[in-house]
């Protein structure tokens, strides 16, 4: 019995182009190797996401059912490869400052990578947990890769407990689902929930488990170390941690849900209605004393997994087509708002502060108009591409009769919406103060693509309805 | 029979032995180096078990990497194991209590044990499955075809772990003399010595 080595061979791809990336940042000693190892880095995760639409789909989860390469999988992994690659391309003009000087830090993105791609793919608890460490473990170290900084360090180090403890969660939760269950397969768990429903047992599981992986899209009451760690990791780390992560983890919360415990929905429904009211809520509020900009966006990114958290509540197949819309439209939000915050930067140090922002219409226009764009679809304004996110999941949860969890989505979406409005009152109202250095060139080209994404997404949104029509019908 | 019984009750009592030697010697080291004793012995009675795979992970890792840090910290770092040790008799009572609960439950639990046979029938697969292969036989045989995804994985978060050590910690200090291979095999005589004219009665 061989197994279907195709199916991994993205995966095999990025973990032996990091050990080749590595060898070369460790062998060759020059200041160049940064770039060179940052340049090869986002060329693997390319490569690796273009590869993943190459080679064909299973029909049958491979490796003893761990490992499924689906439409859905194909589609969360090239959305992980762009967030990754972007995230590396806006690391560049950071080291182009001298700040962040490690060719360790494009390696580690791209064995994070790797592991996020066995998240997305894993049909089993083993293989969901061991993508998971191998995500957050690279991702513990470069919350911390400043090591002379001390917010760095201290964003790692708490990012590291609080993260650990999560895991400690999770592996609770999967050992009392594989002792009521007898088995560690979604399959096999599916069949053991089926016949005569979820014991006590399972569900407490299935509790743990579901609170190990909410820590990980820090969704509330899992949500305290995100303004701290976005706040003192570098900003290139931020913007990392902000956009495909986040979707990595909501496939695999996506595919662990729908696929092991399809009969017991209810079980897992309460949950995940729970913990999207309490995250879009403290999204909405918590944010709107918040002074610091990536404070900012770390609420809103709580705030905005607690909206693709309704799609989900729905547990239908639309509800699926819209969280995966939601993800894809997400990222382009907080990718090109990170690009933006990435140029925020006097002489040279960052400047952080909202107020920074003041008159940046006049300053600097193009970025102030890109911005307010992103801002305007964060706050679902119609018609930018935030609003029809929004729109799809609160549709799903409307059709599964799900209409508390859809007003009250709707009235958080309206508080939020006064916090992004208020940046953007700030930057073009308020009275200018000293302009921001000249952008780079990757900056302003994801800031700009980004925006126009958003802007444009109306005119042909055809695509990614599709895309993510297909992925969510192969889950059900 | 009578063999492997001797040899239980003799890894039985020197390993009480050495776990009561590792709290009651004076000298850390010496605690140590009793500890590891303690795990020879608990392998030992892994083997008389049928457990030689436990018995061999037991040694390499117990003795061959945690005991060997032990001993790295203890020696070390200067902590003063006397001063440690005052105050004693004060924490000795609650000490003493938690100790006894933890014998009781272990009791309840191991009387359990005794008191239930159905137990051993709940086991659901015998292991190794095939009695005529060895543990260790019986692990290879999965682990590098059915698991060979589980162990390449681990093998990823591993190098991720090492790399973050190395990200975090290494540091390249300029002024440390280091010693470089290379330069030393590569010297000529003519780099090393100097040879010169003196003339005599005079100095350089």
């Amino acid at each position: 019995m061989t197994p279907n080595l195709l199916s991994i061979a993205p995966e095999i791809l990025l973990a032996v182009g990091a050990m080749v990336a590595l060898m070369f940042g460790a062998f060759r000693e020059d200041e160049s190797s940064v770039s060179i190892t940052a340049g090869l880095s986002i060329a693997l995760v390319i490569a690796a996401g273009v590869l993943v639409w190459l080679v064909p789909t299973d029909p049958e989860p491979i490796f003893g059912g761990s490992f499924l390469l689906d439409p859905f999988a194909k589609l969360m992994k090239t959305l992980i490869a762009v967030g990754s690659a972007v995230a590396i391309l806006l690391s560049v003009d950071y080291m182009r400052y001298g700040q962040f000087t490690r060719f360790e830090y494009p390696v580690l993105i791209v064995l994070a990578t790797a592991g996020m791609f066995v998240m997305v793919s894993a049909t089993d608890l083993i293989s969901l947990y061991m993508g998971l460490e191998l995500q957050s473990l690279a991702a513990y170290v470069v919350a911390a890769i400043q090591r002379d900084s001390v917010r760095s360090t201290e964003a790692g180090m708490k990012y590291f407990v609080l993260g650990a403890l999560a895991s400690g969660l999770l592996l609770y939760g999967a050992s009392l689902i594989y002792g009521f269950s007898g088995t560690v397969t979604y399959a096999g768990i599916a069949d053991a929930v089926s016949g005569s429903g979820a014991s006590v047992g399972l569900t407490f599981g299935l509790v743990f488990l579901l609170s190990g992986i909410a820590f990980k899209i820090s969704a509330v009451p899992f949500h305290m170390w995100t303004p701290d760690v976005y706040e003192g990791a570098p900003t290139p780390v931020t913007a990392f941690f902000a956009s495909a992560p986040k979707v990595a983890a909501m496939g695999m919360l996506i595919r662990v849900v729908i696929d092991a415990f399809p009969t017991i929905t209810t079980d897992w429904q309460q949950v995940i209605v729970f913990i999207s009211i309490a995250s879009m809520g403290l999204g909405a509020f918590a944010a709107i004393g918040q002074r610091n900009i990536k404070r900012l966006m770390a609420y809103s990114s709580i705030a905005n997994m607690g909206f693709a958290l309704v799609g989900l509540a729905a547990g239908s197949e639309a509800g699926v087509r819209g969280v995966i819309i939601y993800m894809a439209i997400y990222l382009a939000m907080t990718l090109g708002t990170f690009a933006f915050i990435l140029a925020m930067r006097r002489g040279d140090t960052m400047v952080e502060t909202i107020d920074d922002l003041a008159g940046l219409s006049r300053t600097n226009g193009p970025a102030a108009f890109f911005l307010a764009i992103l801002f305007f679809s964060l706050a679902g304004i119609p018609p930018l591409a935030g609003f029809f996110a929004k729109f799809y999941v609160f549709l799903a949860a409307i059709e599964a009769e799900l209409y508390a969890l859809a007003v009250i989505g709707v009235l958080t979406s309206v508080v939020g919406a006064f916090y992004y409005l208020r940046v953007v009152k700030i930057m073009y109202f308020d009275e200018p103060v000293a302009p921001f250095e000249r952008m780079g060139g990757e900056l302003k080209a994801v800031l700009g693509v980004a925006g126009l994404l958003v802007l444009l997404y109306f005119v042909y949104p055809a695509p990614l309805v599709e895309a993510a029509g297909a992925a969510a019908k192969s889950l059900f | 029979m009578i063999v492997a019984t001797v040899f239980f009750y003799l890894f039985s009592a020197v390993m009480i032995a050495s776990a009561v030697m590792v709290i009651a010697s004076r000298n850390p080291v010496h605690s140590v180096l009793f500890l590891i004793l303690a795990f020879f012995n608990a392998a030992g009675l892994f083997i008389l078990m049928g457990a030689e795979f436990l018995a061999l992970i037991l040694v390499v890792v117990y003795v061959g990497a945690v005991a060997v840090l032990f001993l790295f910290v203890v020696m070390m770092l200067d902590v003063d194991f006397v001063q440690l040790r005052e105050g004693f008799l004060n924490y000795l009572p609650v000490g003493a209590l938690i100790g006894f609960i933890l014998v009781v439950e272990l009791l309840l639990v191991l009387g359990g044990w005794v008191i239930s046979p159905d137990a051993v029938a709940n086991i659901a697969v015998p292991i190794p499955a095939d009695p005529s292969v060895s543990n260790i036989q019986a692990i290879g045989e999965v682990l590098y075809t059915r698991y060979v995804f589980f162990f390449q994985m681990a093998g990823l978060i591993l190098l991720v772990a090492m790399i973050g050590a190395i990200v975090l910690t290494l540091r390249h200090k300029p002024n440390v003399k280091r010693q470089s291979i290379v330069d030393q095999v590569g010297r000529t005589p003519e780099m090393s010595v100097e040879v010169r004219k003196v003339e005599s009665g005079k100095g350089i």
